[in-house]
């Protein structure tokens, strides 16, 4: 049997109150959304078509869901069995992450009723990076919803379904480990087409796909230390540092590569000079480097990596850079031309809080009702 | 640990895909189609009357916008969904003289350029931006668009539009009055701006001849009296038999020597521009020769090319992730791997 376990508990906690009630105001914003349009509660404009909506929500919102990837790849691909005990957490976080990217993407589509024309071959563009993300991003929440079937299964005690699904899980968890590497290297992508209107510093061309994909793997192990060590702080569960430390070097790895490519690029296509010319813009490259540099700086030494805490910050702060880096690349550096400009309303981002709010509630009240976590207790901390 | 045996597996597939779909071949600028139509726009010859946008705005249905406040007439900051055509002015110093650089003045007529590789186009996940293979203009199509504003976002010229304010909005752009219901093309009869231009500035014709009609221009002598047609240029030209106003004679301004939207623009544009002011003055873009939807495609189809890449890698992670599934599973539960 699953040495899983609910973590148990009152369900209908106050924190849950709290972001229930967050996800309360985000549905009232939404409905007028739909009932008055974009502009009626967004600052979304024709020359910033994309806001925080698509940046934050999708674009870094998925990335922050590559916990489900990033465990896939070790566990499976690199047959570290080890790890497994933080599987289960980290593919429901990754299916909330992702489910919600969709959701967000749905909402934001100017005419969403028309959506599934993307399904529809005749119409697909097969140039298009968006149809790219928009299939890749939909296939993977179905597998993910698959992946996260298991502890639904068990808990009602579905044992014949479940039997059937683990004789082809091992396809379900390839096609897990393959979709979010096509789609996570397109969401960099997507800038391509937009030529000179992304800045030069972050116009990085045929190099995005891979910064994008590199920065979104780190992300991924770092939103599992994220998130293990919250849930033990928050749920009282034991936490296995040593398991998560051993995860520093493969991050280590990935930031190294990140860097290289990313300042490798800037000196090859002679665009250095920018670095220090180009103003607030200047700022945001300090800002983002500064925040990848600091990980990898705290991560080189192993002596850090054992120490809780700092595993966490440096985790903490390569998720800020990798949405940094989003940011800048799609909405900060982004230059359509005098006339235009934007910045979030308090609608887009109550939003996008009260979808964040509903994410970690839905977490905290499933953990609580499905064998989740490994058994508690038991665990070596 | 037999990560080798995957290493080999997924790198082994991934090699062979690379190689066998050809990962060096790029993508070139497309090319216009044979019979493709354009329009020449002469800024030295604009007037600024703005009759083709009144005229614009009749055709496409569309309300006049107070920009600045309480104004009497359409006045339009920029293009929008309720602007498809603009006349901006350029204006330095004193502004006193037309068509000069310094204290002097100029007109820029702004729609949709048409692009020979329209990135609008290029990025559509729906193909909802369609680029028609005999006369090569880019027509939206809101029966199948789903409002992602891909398009908005790439457009090099900010030209495609999107109905933020409605709650069924939709993508808004010159379609050179050649859409489904209007169809002026197809009927035989010129776009609406340059049906009802009074000096010639905006000029209907083949891409083809336009170009010609273009490259002559800027060659000439400056005060060097020469024949401006007025409608359609070479009525008859490629089939498209336009009549318009009789031509005009007048002496030829000082050009600039390039001509806006030739091949070396990303690809170029079916609409030309000359002009007397140079261009980025004129609030046009200084674009790269290979244009931005090509590269874009490239990256794609390097990776994506028949799904050659996408399926070795599937191959050898099943076969990693059945490795490292199948076997411990004996009583395990579902995700598989190893009870630690
Ligand atoms: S100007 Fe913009 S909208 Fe018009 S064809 Fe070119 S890319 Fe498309
Ligand atoms: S908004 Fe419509 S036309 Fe523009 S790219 Fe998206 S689907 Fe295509
Ligand atoms: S071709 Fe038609 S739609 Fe385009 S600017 Fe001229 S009048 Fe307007």
């Amino acid at each position: 049997m699953s040495q899983h376990q609910p973590v148990g508990g009152r369900v209908l906690t106050l924190p849950v109150l709290i972001f229930g009630t967050l996800f309360l105001v985000a549905l009232w914003i939404l409905a007028q959304r739909f009932a008055f349009g974009l502009g009626a509660v967004t600052n979304l404009n024709n020359g910033y078509p994309w806001g925080v909506w698509v940046v934050y929500d999708i674009v870094i919102g998925t990335a922050f869901g590559c916990g489900g990837l990033a465990l896939a790849l070790t566990v499976y691909v690199m047959n570290r069995g080890e790890y497994h005990p933080l599987v289960r957490p980290a593919v429901l976080a990754s299916l909330f992450g992702y489910a919600l990217g969709g959701a967000s993407a749905f909402f934001d589509m100017g005419r969403y009723w028309n959506f599934y024309n993307i399904f529809i071959p005749s119409n697909m563009n097969l140039g298009s990076v968006m149809l790219e993300v928009g299939l890749c991003v939909f296939a993977y929440v179905i597998i993910l919803a698959i992946e996260a079937a298991p502890p639904v299964l068990e808990k009602f005690g579905m044992k014949s379904a479940l039997a059937k699904l683990n004789r082809v899980l091992f396809v379900v968890i390839a096609l897990g480990v393959l979709l979010p590497l096509m789609h996570q290297s397109s969401l960099g992508s997507l800038l391509i087409a937009a030529g000179d209107k992304v800045h030069p510093l972050w116009q990085a061309n045929e190099m995005l796909p891979l910064l994008a994909l590199v920065s979104a793997i780190a992300m991924g192990f770092s939103i599992v230390i994220f998130e293990a060590s919250l849930s033990a702080l928050g749920l009282k569960h034991p936490l296995d540092r040593p398991l998560l430390a051993s995860m520093a070097p493969i991050i280590v790895g990935l930031l190294a590569v990140f860097l290289a490519v990313r300042f490798g690029e800037l000196l090859l296509a002679g665009k250095l000079g920018y670095v220090f010319s180009s103003g607030g813009l200047s700022l945001a490259l300090l800002v983002e480097t500064a925040l990848f540099a600091f990980p990898l700086v705290v991560l080189l030494n192993p002596a850090n990596r054992q120490r809780a805490k700092l595993l966490f910050v440096a985790a903490l702060a390569l998720l800020l850079a990798g949405a940094v880096w989003r940011m800048n690349a799609f909405l900060i550096g982004f230059q359509p031309g005098a006339g235009y400009s934007y910045f979030p309303s308090t609608q887009e981002l109550l939003v996008t809080l009260g979808l964040v709010a509903f994410e970690v509630m839905a977490f905290i009240v499933i953990v609580k009702m499905f064998p989740i976590f490994k058994g508690h207790g038991q665990q070596a901390a | 640990m037999k990560r080798r045996d995957f290493l080999k597996a997924a790198g082994g597939g991934a090699l062979v895909a690379a190689t066998t779909s050809g990962t060096a071949q790029a993508r070139p600028n497309k090319e216009p189609p044979a019979n493709a139509v354009g329009m020449l726009y002469d800024s030295t010859l604009c007037v600024g009357c703005q009759a083709c946008m009144t005229e614009c705005k009749k055709i496409n249905g569309m309300p006049p916008e107070q920009a600045f406040g309480d104004d009497m007439w359409d006045s339009p900051a920029d293009l929008s969904e309720k602007t498809l055509n603009i006349i901006k002015l350029y204006r330095d110093g004193d502004g006193s003289v037309k068509d000069r650089e310094t204290d002097g003045f100029a007109f820029v007529k702004r729609h949709c350029q048409h692009c020979v590789d329209a990135g609008c186009v290029s990025v559509c996940p729906v193909t909802a931006m369609r680029k028609d293979a005999k006369t090569g203009i880019v027509t939206h199509h809101e029966d199948v668009c789903i409002g992602c504003r891909y398009c908005v976002y790439a457009c090099p010229y900010n030209v495609p539009k999107y109905e933020f304010s409605k709650a069924d909005g939709q993508i808004r752009k010159c379609q050179f009055c050649n859409q489904a219901g209007v169809e002026r093309i197809d009927q035989g009869l010129l776009p609406g701006c340059v049906e009802v231009c009074p000096t010639g500035a905006s000029l209907f014709g083949t891409y083809s001849d336009l170009k010609a009609e273009a490259e002559r221009r800027v060659a000439l002598q400056p005060g060097e009296n020469t024949v401006y047609p007025r409608g359609m240029l070479n009525p008859g030209s490629g089939g498209y038999a336009q009549p318009g106003l009789p031509p005009h004679e007048k002496p030829a301004p000082q050009y600039q020597p390039e001509v806006f939207g030739d091949a070396d623009d990303s690809g170029g544009t079916q609409v030309l521009h000359i002009a007397a002011v140079p261009f980025q003055k004129l609030g046009l873009p200084d674009l790269p020769e290979r244009s931005f939807a090509a590269r874009s495609e490239t990256v794609q189809h390097t990776i994506y090319g028949g799904a050659v890449l996408p399926i070795a890698a599937l191959a050898g992670l099943v076969y990693a992730a059945r490795r490292s599934t199948v076997g411990k599973q004996e009583g395990d539960d579902s995700t598989g791997g190893q009870q630690s």
